[in-house]
């Protein structure tokens, strides 16, 4: 995409909007509290306070790109639209019924989260497709009409549409919607077989009634922004950020608002992929850690993983399947409740736990002294000397270190018979422990090993933790880009005009039919490139190929790429050769005597983005003299030693600083453990080497 | 700093980090497996255990009917193979009942660990298979030996190698061959990831062995555990429950004691072993009860061999619940399953209101065997296939909130999505959704159970496998709470069912099922009014059981639905 001209990076966050102003390449950022009731007052505030500091005119903005929250918030807190969900007879209850398992099981007290949309607001029609996507049962028009009535006289706003086998068939879902449209013609309405076409019920009507359920706020929201940025005199196109990290137009987005859902997150990770292609690094690990979660994403060949489902508004301790799946394009991140706010206590089994819940920004941490009298992530981050009391949050807050003692002391000291630097430093392995568990699960799921990766850390705490992660983790390499506390809202202008065209079609090895195949995956090139084409109509675009497969008999398919030339030329030999590489490598070994089919087909149509400029990277550099010292727990050593301080703004490029050492800026310290040295980049970037790694690799010391 | 604390800051890492290996394990089991029963519905289970033998820490992803039994399953491999014949690249297997998880269906896979050419523990896990063999899943069987291949302890594979002949054997004596010896192979994979991590994790931390931390974890478990159950009035309470059995009721009888560091629960005075397959092998029903106390009583202390130990478990050897070879034992979890209520029975008696009623508790499955239409009538695309469903009734209610629709208690796993089963033969699922008025009324309301209808599709006819309790002893209410809607079977036409066995249904004859609910706690008059108007609104429970089970005028109801809607 062009990236000429002004452009904008707007990220609505729970607690801050973030805003980034670009020109020719230079970033003017600002945060301004989120404004919950009209999201787009502080759109403005941000816009105006970005255009000030660069002296833009309004009307010289050329591009928005917007990523948001809201879709997530209104999905966790409930503040939809009135829906009704219109399903096959005989399913009325597949979103309430869920997998029927406990996500505890040793829990008797369980509840589970409500449905999305109640059951007295869920009907049924007599129709039925077969698992070849054959009509079983015809839907009779007439049925349809006495529902559209009921719809109309209850004054529904939205409805879902998910009917049984709709993503083989989709023929009765549109019925659906044209006769639903015939009788009120303003309705909004939702389609399964649409807004996400893949197998399995309970995910599928999950999606659709979530997207439904926020479209209707989201279309208004979105209006009104455009509304009101024209009114100031902004007339550039917005374009919104989608959870699979690319750019869609604002069309596409009121149509589908559930692919906005973990949006911000997604820009994050783009950033960091951006950050990847500056340093040529193929195996990234992005760590984004906050003040309540921390978000971990695996990134090969400066592409974030995606995935095809995953999970909003966790309702249990951040527990896998106590929220609602989503089966849209997503990039694919673990998220766990490990933040700086995060609290610990000590339970039964005399083991520390820490989080997931958290002392958020009020009341804070103990050390806040803002009423939080309970330790926190922060508490011992400040014990273990990696916080300056008088230099935290540009100044702003004055930490107390006797407050975080006594909360260390009294939550975990006692019970445990430590003293307070001792419950300081298990608090803090125990979270990094927790976090480095998250990312070796999310690794083996993905069929990674991470020793070899990259981290790139950024968000307010990651860089207090990210060295003790790359210890643990066995990761050699971390770079901490600049601009970090605002990374999801530059990754939006670092994204691409993106669409992913998707089919479920059932195929065996043995049934092989190239033409089809060619004729299938041409359409749905076709078809995502067309929806890229309505946000870009110049730009060149390029398609990815993607199928899913599995033995026959398997519940789980992974995906295989393809080239251009697969895709064209489809040969039966070339598609197994490529599956039982992928399968090898994620498994080990290739199962004997069975036949391999192809479930779904994906294109990824996507506005071809300027790799980033390649970095020349500094391994060593001249040795920075310290500001000062100060006392750092070495967790690796197991005690206290001396570190010096040094300000990030007067390490120029080429400047190395030797761990155990402390980088301070305005946001967050960089701990640069011992044993690993810090090498200041041309970009701004700190980047982060082990010692014996760069030893071992025959650079230069 | 000291170095005791150091060390303890370290083990509590480390015992984070078998969790998580374990939990990796489990994770690698789901998606390479391809019996539904493991990839959809998670039954299956993984662990690490130490040299002894002893488990230490087990996947959150699994079901206590396998972890809890798969305890003691290292022990008899330990035994069986002998450890001075164990190497680097083995991996060991049996679905012996009495030895794994309780039946033939389920395979237990074992695998030595290595760490710098030293045995440093093991690794097993468990999954449920759609086919072993013999009649098929179901209670049909007389013993053990028609109900399948029964695997000895073995090696699958010795040094890398994999046993062919085994491989063979299997292959020819199981209906689905490919799903089945691929699950086997997914066994071994998943044991091979937590193999790798647990190395690392000894790479990283400088051990040699297992030796500090399992000591650790033990002694920590054990401490707390005892602790619980040192709380607990130290008395004894006995509690009975009838339930279907086959074609004659059994009676289950518990007798649970509570003493300074340790439970007792006992069930003499229980039913005879049945002469069919519904009897319970004792290792299944220590790993139920061993459940069921400990989400009373100690719920967050993670499962291991030391945090079960306390709760000592017995029953009369001749039976049901601890039924000898050769016993059939296919259908073990349905008595197995009931096993928490009989419990919780005695346990209200001891410490009142401190767990739920009863609920529909057995697992509801059912196997379909389908085939072309054998009246010489079936086109020429009909094919033959085994579909193994899992599906639940509704939990009793608690004592202070409503029982949960349709939720897997105690087993915990999860159902297929009709989609996916749909797939994986020529069935047709018609309905499956919930069943007003089947939770038990009370001030707490039972959980609802669920309807389905089953058929196939044109030209096919099936056998049903039927596996349900409770269809004429329902789920008891308590403190007043009203019993939950018992289970139904029987054909679209009014032809009759039984709830166990298996029967022929005839091409174009559907199965309805109308599956149990739980059952109610306390007075249901005393129930808050708001929420018995929502349950008619959301019709959870119809607008004459507001007025009859809680006395609410009719005036005051929520308007009635157009009946076309």
């Amino acid at each position: 995409m062009s990236t000429d001209g002004i452009r904008l990076g707007v990220d609505i966050g729970g607690t801050f909007t973030d805003v980034v102003l670009e020109r020719a390449g230079a970033y003017y950022t600002t945060k301004v509290l989120t404004t919950a009731s009209a999201p787009e007052e502080a759109i403005m505030a941000g816009i105006a306070q970005v255009c000030g500091e660069s002296n833009v005119e309004l009307s010289q903005i050329s591009t928005i790109i917007h990523g948001t929250t809201l879709a997530t918030n209104a999905l966790i807190e409930r503040r939809g639209a009135k829906t009704a969900l219109i399903t096959t007879k005989g399913f009325r209850d597949v979103i309430e019924m869920r997998t029927e398992s406990r996500f505890e099981q040793y829990d008797l007290n369980l509840q589970l989260p409500e449905a999305l949309i109640a059951r007295n607001h869920r009907f049924v029609l007599n129709e039925r497709m077969d698992a070849s996507g054959k009509v079983l049962v015809p839907l009779e028009r007439t049925d349809v009409e006495a529902l559209a009535d009921f719809i109309k006289q209850e004054g529904y706003d939205s409805v879902a549409v998910g009917l049984i086998h709709s993503y083989l068939n989709g023929a009765h879902e549109q019925l659906v919607r044209e006769v639903l449209l015939e009788k009120i013609p303003d309705l909004t309405i939702s389609l399964s077989c649409e807004v996400s076409p893949q197998m399995r019920e309970y995910e599928r009507f999950n999606t659709v009634a979530a997207n439904a359920y926020v479209k209707p706020l989201m279309k208004s929201y979105l209006t009104r922004l455009v509304g009101r940025l024209k009114a100031t005199g902004i007339t550039c196109p917005v374009f919104l950020m989608h959870s699979g990290g690319g750019i869609i137009s604002l069309e596409s987005a009121s149509e589908f608002p559930v692919r906005l859902v973990e949006s911000g997150p997604a820009g994050g990770a783009i950033f960091a992929a951006n950050i990847a292609g500056r340093y040529n690094a193929n195996r990234v690990l992005s760590f984004d850690m906050g003040g309540t979660t921390a978000k971990i994403c695996l990134i090969r060949d400066q592409t974030p993983k995606t995935s095809r489902v995953f999970e909003v508004a966790r309702t249990y301790r951040f527990r896998k399947g106590s929220g609602m799946p989503i089966s849209i394009p997503v990039i694919d991140m673990v998220e766990i409740g490990a933040g700086g706010g995060s609290l610990a206590h000590v339970d039964a089994m005399r083991q520390i736990r820490v989080g997931p819940e958290s002392a958020g920004s009020e009341p804070g941490p103990a050390c806040y002294q803002r009423g939080g009298d309970h330790a926190a992530v922060t508490d011992a981050d400040l014990v273990l000397g990696r916080l300056d009391a008088d230099n935290f949050a540009r100044g702003t807050i004055r930490l107390s270190t006797d407050a975080s003692r006594e909360a260390l002391q009294g939550d975990v000291g006692e019970a445990l018979d430590m003293a307070a630097d001792t419950a300081a430093f298990a608090i803090s392995e125990v979270v990094d422990e927790n976090m480095a568990n998250a990312a070796r699960v999310h690794a083996v799921e993905n069929g990674e090993d991470l020793s070899g990766y990259t981290m790139i850390a950024f968000g307010g705490a990651a860089p207090l933790h990210a060295g003790r992660l790359c210890q643990k983790l066995g990761i050699d390499r971390m770079i901490v880009p600049p601009g970090a506390g605002v990374g999801s809202a530059i990754g939006f202008l670092m994204a691409p005009f993106s669409f992913e065209a998707t089919r479920s079609i059932y195929m065996r090895m043995t049934e092989f039919r190239p033409a089809p195949i060619k004729a299938l995956l041409k359409e749905l090139a076709e078809e995502a490139r067309a929806f890229v084409r309505t946000c870009d109509a110049a730009a060149e675009i390029t398609c990815d190929y993607k199928v899913f497969m599995r033995y026959a008999g398997q519940g789980w398919e992974i995906p295989v790429e393809l080239s251009e030339q697969d895709a064209s030329n489809p040969t039966a030999s070339c598609y197994r050769e490529k599956f039982e590489q992928t399968y090898t490598a994620l498994f080990g070994r290739t199962v004997q005597g069975l036949d391999i089919e192809i479930t779904s087909w994906s294109v990824n149509a996507a506005t071809r983005v300027d790799p980033p400029a390649i970095v020349s990277e500094v391994q060593t550099g001249r040795q920075a003299a310290p500001d000062g010292s100060r006392e750092l727990f070495d967790p690796a050593a197991g005690g206290y030693g001396s570190a010096g301080t040094f300000q990030r703004d007067h390490l120029s490029p080429g400047k190395s600083v030797t761990g155990p050492a402390i980088i301070t800026e305005a946001e967050t310290p960089i701990i640069v453990p011992s044993g690993f040295t810090a090498v200041t980049q041309s970009d701004g970037c700190i980047e982060v080497f082990r010692d014996a790694a760069r030893k071992s690799e025959g650079v230069a010391a | 700093m000291s170095a005791p604390s150091m060390e303890s800051v370290a083990n509590q890492v480390m015992w984070n980090r078998l969790i998580s290996v374990v939990e990796e394990q489990a994770q690698a089991l789901v998606r390479t497996a391809f019996s539904t029963s493991v990839r959809e519905a998670g039954d299956l289970s993984a662990g690490v255990y130490d040299l002894e033998g002893r488990m230490l820490a087990q996947a959150v992803t699994g079901t206590p009917g396998h972890v809890n039994a798969m305890a003691d399953a290292v022990a008899h491999f330990m035994r069986e193979i002998g450890v001075q014949n164990m190497y680097d690249g083995d991996v060991y297997i049996t679905n012996d009942p009495w030895m794994g998880t309780g039946h033939l269906h389920d395979i237990t896979v074992v695998t030595p660990s290595f760490y710098k050419g030293e045995l440093v523990g093991y690794f097993g896990c468990t999954a449920h298979v759609v086919d072993i063999g013999g009649r098929g899943f179901g209670a049909d069987a007389h013993s053990v030996y028609e109900e399948g291949l029964r695997i000895p302890v073995m090696k699958f594979a010795e040094r890398g190698e994999v046993d062919l002949s085994l491989v063979n054997i299997v292959r020819n004596n199981v209906r689905e061959a490919d799903q089945v010896v691929g699950d086997i192979y997914a066994l071994a994979a998943c044991n091979e990831i937590g193999h790798r991590r647990l190395a690392g994790m000894l790479d990283e931390f400088g051990l040699d062995n297992l030796e500090s931390i399992s000591a650790f974890i033990l002694e920590h478990s054990h401490r707390a555990t005892v602790e619980r159950i040192a709380q607990m009035p130290q008395d004894v309470a006995v509690n009975t429950m009838d339930i279907d059995g086959f074609d004659k009721p059994v009676h289950m009888q518990v007798r649970l004691e509570f003493h300074d560091d340790h439970a007792d629960i006992d069930f003499t005075g229980t039913s005879g072993v049945d002469r069919k397959g519904i009897n319970v092998p004792h290792v299944y029903t220590k790993a139920y009860a061993c459940y069921a106390l400990k989400c009373a009583i100690a719920p967050e202390i993670p499962n291991n061999a030391a945090s079960l130990a306390p709760f000592r478990v017995s029953a009369p050897e001749g039976s049901i619940l601890n039924a000898p070879h050769p016993a059939p034992v296919a259908l073990r979890h349905v008595m197995g399953h009931m096993i928490p209520d009989v419990i919780f029975g005695a346990l209200h008696k001891l410490v009142p209101d401190s767990a739920p009623t009863e609920g529909a508790s057995s697992l509801c499955n059912f196997q379909v065997s389908l085939r072309p239409r054998s009246d010489g009538n079936a086109p020429p695309d009909t094919t033959r296939a085994e579909v193994l469903m899992f599906n639940s009734g509704g939990t009793g209610a608690r004592p202070a909130l409503d029982g949960l629709n349709a939720t897997a208690f105690p087993s915990g796993v999860m159902t297929m999505p009709i989609e996916a089963t749909e797939h994986t033969g020529p069935v047709v699922i018609w309905r499956k959704e919930l069943r007003p008025d089947s939770g038990g009324a009370g001030k707490q309301r039972g959980g609802l159970g669920q309807y389905m209808e089953i058929g196939a599709r044109d030209g096919h006819e099936f056998d049903f496998s039927a596996m349900f309790d409770r269809v004429h002893h329902p789920a008891r209410g308590r403190n007043g709470g009203k019993n939950g809607g018992a289970t139904t079977i029987g054909l679209d036409d009014g032809g009759a069912m039984q709830g166990k066995g298996r029967q022929a249904v005839p091409p174009g004859r559907k199965v309805l099922l109308a599956l149990p609910g739980g059952a109610g706690y306390g007075d249901p008059m005393q129930r808050d009014r708001e929420l018995v108007l929502r349950d008619v609104e959301r019709g959870y429970i119809s607008r004459r059981s507001a007025m009859k089970d809680y006395g609410v005028p009719e005036d005051k109801l929520p308007p009635e639905r157009p009946k076309t809607i």
